[in-house]
């Protein structure tokens, strides 16, 4: 069984069908690229996973477990989704790190909050956040910014702040990591250091749907893509088939523009 | 130089009446903007179009008429009057309008520094499975700080001075004593009223610079 099952995901905004009808299904370990246009609806189907949009249609299962079913209201209750979303980790394209928090303190403050919910929390305080920090360092030095634990966001180059904000994603342990264009608002030369990371991440199976712009990166990097355009999947398959051999015409004429 | 004396300490106890109007009306007005400014940024249309026309009004007109308006207006429409014929009575009067006024200019400011916060700021706490609450308090709230630091100031060392509209309905602040002595040709004590001004002004203008350099941590 796939670890995420998404079917006939359909989003409006108004009068303008955004998503319709999209269906998706990941396994564990798998990394998934979305590739498309502005306005194809990619941005919006990662929201929807991560109930940052409440989906109009469709049924989103991880697990097994139905985390959103749109004809079901017991499936939305808001307290629950606050819950389901943990399922989910999302890496914005301008970060959002919190600016009053130095980068340890971004990677720490969720799980904190989290561990203030556990019984076990007032008798094992000091214990919590000791493992809490230590996990915090471990997934900063896995970023390769040991020495930028104590800046805060503004001490930091775009391309690090990145990488911040992926360690503070892992740092809840997410079924699936969702990256909306984590590049898309960095300098060409800061680029290189943010998709190094998502390599590593794929090399060690860590299950991702990545929104980009880099089609190189994500023909190399991920195991399958999806084409996305005008709120639907036009076409859908293994990483390098779709970019080398590409079958319908939309995507091919999408792919000219970066064959350069 | 004993009449001196005597005419600075009584210009020094009316100006406590400035301090106290200055203290109540922020003590109250602070958490009373934080609601009016809730109010108007309702989902709920018909609250927000309340709280707005309300607080449309209130900084559309003068804030001395607000005082007398809250003085004597329950009287002359044929209520029995809620303040006390005595001094105490007209200082109430005066922190109740003086309240109302500033709560609403308190509201615009902490609008303005709430919605300056980037979505994307409240999305990020809601992705990591933080509360609305949480949020609120863990990752806005202080940035709301940092940001109205500027006007807050400005608005409070406004009050400062706004105070001394008391004496419209003869509350004996700095002012209105300082007039009696130039009422009898002595006009040395109302131009020295400046000076507590000043002093106070002065006073808060280094405990603002003081927080905002505080929040200079971060952007």
């Amino acid at each position: 069984m796939a670890l995420l099952e998404a079917s006939g995901i359909g989003k409006n905004f108004g009068n303008t069908h955004v998503l319709k009808d999209i269906s998706l299904t990941l396994e564990k370990g798998e990394a998934l690229a979305i590739i498309g246009s502005s306005g194809s609806g990619k941005t919006t189907l990662l929201r929807c996973l991560n109930f940052l949009e409440t989906p109009d249609t469709g049924v989103i299962r991880v697990g097994g477990e139905t985390l959103w079913d749109a004809s079901d209201p017991a499936t939305q209750k808001e307290s629950e989704v606050r819950r389901k979303r943990l399922h989910f980790g999302l890496v914005f394209q301008n970060f959002n790190l919190f600016p009053q928090y130095t980068a340890l303190g971004n990677v720490m403050l969720a799980g904190e909050l989290l561990a203030k919910e556990r019984p076990d929390y007032k008798a094992n305080r000091k214990a919590i956040h000791a493992q809490l920090e230590q996990q915090a360092r471990e997934l900063l030095a896995q970023m390769g910014l040991s020495d930028r634990a104590n800046h805060y966001p503004h001490q930091l180059s775009g391309g690090q702040q990145q990488r911040v904000a992926i360690a503070r994603a892992l740092a809840l342990e997410p079924d699936i990591l969702c990256f909306d264009e984590p590049t898309s608002a960095l300098d060409p030369e800061l680029t290189g250091e943010v998709l190094r990371v998502l390599r590593d991440l794929a090399a060690h199976k860590t299950t991702m749907i990545i929104v980009t712009h880099e089609m190189t990166f994500a023909r190399d990097v991920a195991d399958r893509i999806m084409f996305m355009d005008g709120g639907v999947v036009v076409e859908e398959g293994p990483a390098k088939e779709l970019i080398d051999h590409p079958k319908e015409e939309r995507t091919k004429q999408f792919l000219s523009h970066y064959s350069a | 130089m004993g009449e001196a004396a005597v005419i600075w300490g009584r210009l020094t106890s009316a100006f406590l009446l400035n301090c106290e109007l200055f203290g109540l009306t922020l003590l109250f007005a602070l958490p009373l903007g934080l609601v009016v400014a809730f109010g108007s940024m309702s989902r709920f249309a018909p609250l927000r179009g309340v709280v707005k026309t309300f607080v449309w009004v209130i900084r559309g007109t003068p804030l001395m008429l607000q005082i007398i308006v809250i003085f004597l207006g329950p009287g002359l429409l044929g209520f029995k009057t809620p303040w006390p014929s005595n001094s105490s009575g007209r200082m109430m009067a005066a922190v109740v309008a003086f309240v109302i006024n500033y709560a609403c200019y308190f509201s615009e400011i902490y609008r303005g520094g709430i919605e300056a916060i980037p979505k994307g700021q409240t999305e990020a706490g809601q992705v990591l499975g933080m509360t609305k609450t949480q949020i609120f308090f863990k990752v806005t709230l202080l940035q709301v700080i940092k940001r109205i630091l500027p006007p807050m100031g400005n608005e409070i060392i406004t009050l400062v001075k706004d105070t001394s509209l008391a004496n419209v309905i003869s509350n004996k602040e700095i002012i209105m004593m300082a007039k009696e002595y130039s009422a009898k040709g002595l006009i040395w004590p109302l131009f020295s009223t400046a000076i507590f001004f000043l002093i106070f002004v002065g006073a808060l203008t280094l405990l603002f610079g003081w927080a905002e350099k505080k929040m200079d941590y971060f952007r």
